[in-house]
């Protein structure tokens, strides 16, 4: 049953969206003119190409969000039974994080956490 | 306690007794659908109104007074006014890409929507790893912003998205960790079982008591930069960047993102009510039976409202209390104070379940 639903939420979400737009554009007006398709750039004409290469700071966070999200992934299951497991689960839950939180501090000390 | 389950029960018993299976499940989904989406588009227009009007006593100004008795229709006219708006495609813009984006913003965060428990047996999907279900859904909606950002082919709407995306997923991990931690607490991620644990022994911020409160506190500051708001809000900020990643979406286009966002507001405190607060689970005070008596007469999906609402006004407080930040001054706020902080804090919670410390009222 949790199948279902979780498929019907998502034919929801997406024909929710779908019909509006589809409703939006037959009973929207509609006008042609050669400047209103172009990109909003206060008025004046913009120059060059918008897909160019990006400050890399942004993925410099990127990849250090990909090593902290998959750490959470691993410590997810630990958490539900880490009652059962006790002091043993513990410890070794604390050595993987004290190896994340030194890979964090390797980061910090590196400056890739600093916007330069 | 009122239990919906027994309803949904007797109306499937019921279906199944005149109808096919197929037919009765496809009638059911139909059902849920509707429900989903009245639910959606209401909480939507309280919650837009809401903010408005908070906004508006914030910085001693009326706020929407003029269509309706207290502005109350106002939201209304502007729905239907979007509506009446073209959708402008621009000639260079990836329309595929232009045109999908907000499917996934919309669907992403309908489905977080759909795990929140309303009732005792009143939740819509309630998977077995539901903490982590949600949080994986939830993050589509990033996926929706950069697409924006990206197949505009704009300027502002590019620099909004990228700030918006380095901006989610740094938060994430402290939304991430902070409900890690909860779930270390409950020894389960099934949402129905954690908001039942909690009716029965109290609820998680007292349970847990110092560090389910650093928890709460780490999850306010990042729920908000979450749903891109409050001093977070950056990624639009309209002064530099018109607005953002949704720049150039117009009408019904912008509409749903501007839906998604109070959406997003609504499910980030309804999953802090559900974690923290105790989701459904009335007020209990051990020993005193017959104020417990009383507060069990209050239907659940009154407490998970009221609750829910509750986050809402303290994420609203903060949102129009503080200044905008600099891109630069969130991420370290969030890589390095939120991070470390819910990451001992995590420590700090096993600790606290395995030498068994935490208060338990029954």
């Amino acid at each position: 049953m949790n199948f279902t639903l979780f498929v019907t939420t998502i034919v929801t979400g997406l024909a929710f969206v779908g019909v509006v737009i589809v409703l939006a554009n037959l009973i929207a007006p509609r006008s042609f003119n050669a400047q209103k398709d172009e990109a909003f750039e206060c008025g004046i004409p913009t120059r060059g190409q918008t897909w160019m290469q990006f400050r890399v700071g942004y993925y410099l966070f990127a990849i250090l969000f990909l090593m902290f999200d998959v750490e959470t992934m691993f410590l997810f299951p630990w958490a539900v039974v880490m009652r059962s497991l006790g002091p043993v689960g513990l410890v070794s839950a604390l050595f993987f994080i004290f190896i994340l939180i030194l890979g964090l501090a390797y980061a910090w000390r590196k400056g890739a956490l600093r916007w330069q | 306690m009122f239990d919906l389950q027994n309803w949904t029960t007797a109306l499937h018993e019921w279906m199944l007794g005149i109808l096919p299976e197929w037919a009765a499940i496809l009638i059911e989904s139909v059902l849920v659908a509707l429900i989903i989406i009245t639910l959606y588009a209401v909480f939507a227009i309280v919650l837009i109104y809401l903010e408005r009007k908070i906004c508006a006593f914030f910085q001693c100004r009326l706020g929407p007074n003029r269509v309706g008795k207290w502005g109350l229709l106002q939201v209304f006219s502007d729905v239907f006014k979007m509506l009446q708006k073209e959708i402008i495609r621009m000639r260079k813009s990836d329309r595929f890409l232009h045109d999908l984006a907000p499917y996934l913003v919309v669907t992403a965060s309908m489905l977080t929507f759909a795990c929140l428990p309303w009732n005792k047996g009143g939740h819509i999907i309630d998977f077995n790893i539901g903490i982590f279900f949600m949080l994986a859904v939830s993050s589509i909606g990033v996926v929706g912003i950069l697409l924006a950002g990206l197949g505009s082919n704009s300027k502002y709407p590019m620099i909004g998205a990228m700030r918006a995306g380095a901006q989610l997923i740094s938060y994430e991990i402290s939304i991430g960790l902070t409900m890690l931690t909860m779930v270390a607490l409950t020894g389960t991620m099934q949402i129905s079982e954690i908001v039942q644990q909690q009716y029965d022994n109290g609820w998680n911020i007292i349970r847990g008591h110092i560090p389910a409160l650093i928890a709460f506190i780490v999850y306010l500051i990042a729920g908000n930069a979450e749903c891109n708001r409050g001093p977070f809000d950056l990624p639009e900020g309209e002064s530099e960047l018109t607005a953002g990643y949704h720049t150039e979406y117009s009408g019904m286009h912008f509409g749903y993102y501007y839906l998604a966002e109070y959406l997003n507001l609504f499910i980030a405190a309804g999953i802090a009510s559900t974690i923290f607060l105790g989701g459904w689970a009335p007020l209990h005070i051990a020993g005193l039976d017959g104020f417990n008596g009383v507060m069990d007469l209050i239907p659940g999906f009154v407490w998970f409202v009221g609750k829910t609402f509750f986050v809402v006004l303290l994420l609203m407080w903060e949102r129009w209390t503080f200044p905008r930040l600099r891109i630069d001054h969130i991420l370290s706020l969030e890589w390095k104070y939120l991070m470390p902080i819910s990451l001992f804090n995590l420590l700090l919670m096993a600790l606290v379940v395995v030498l068994g410390l935490g208060i338990n009222i029954n």
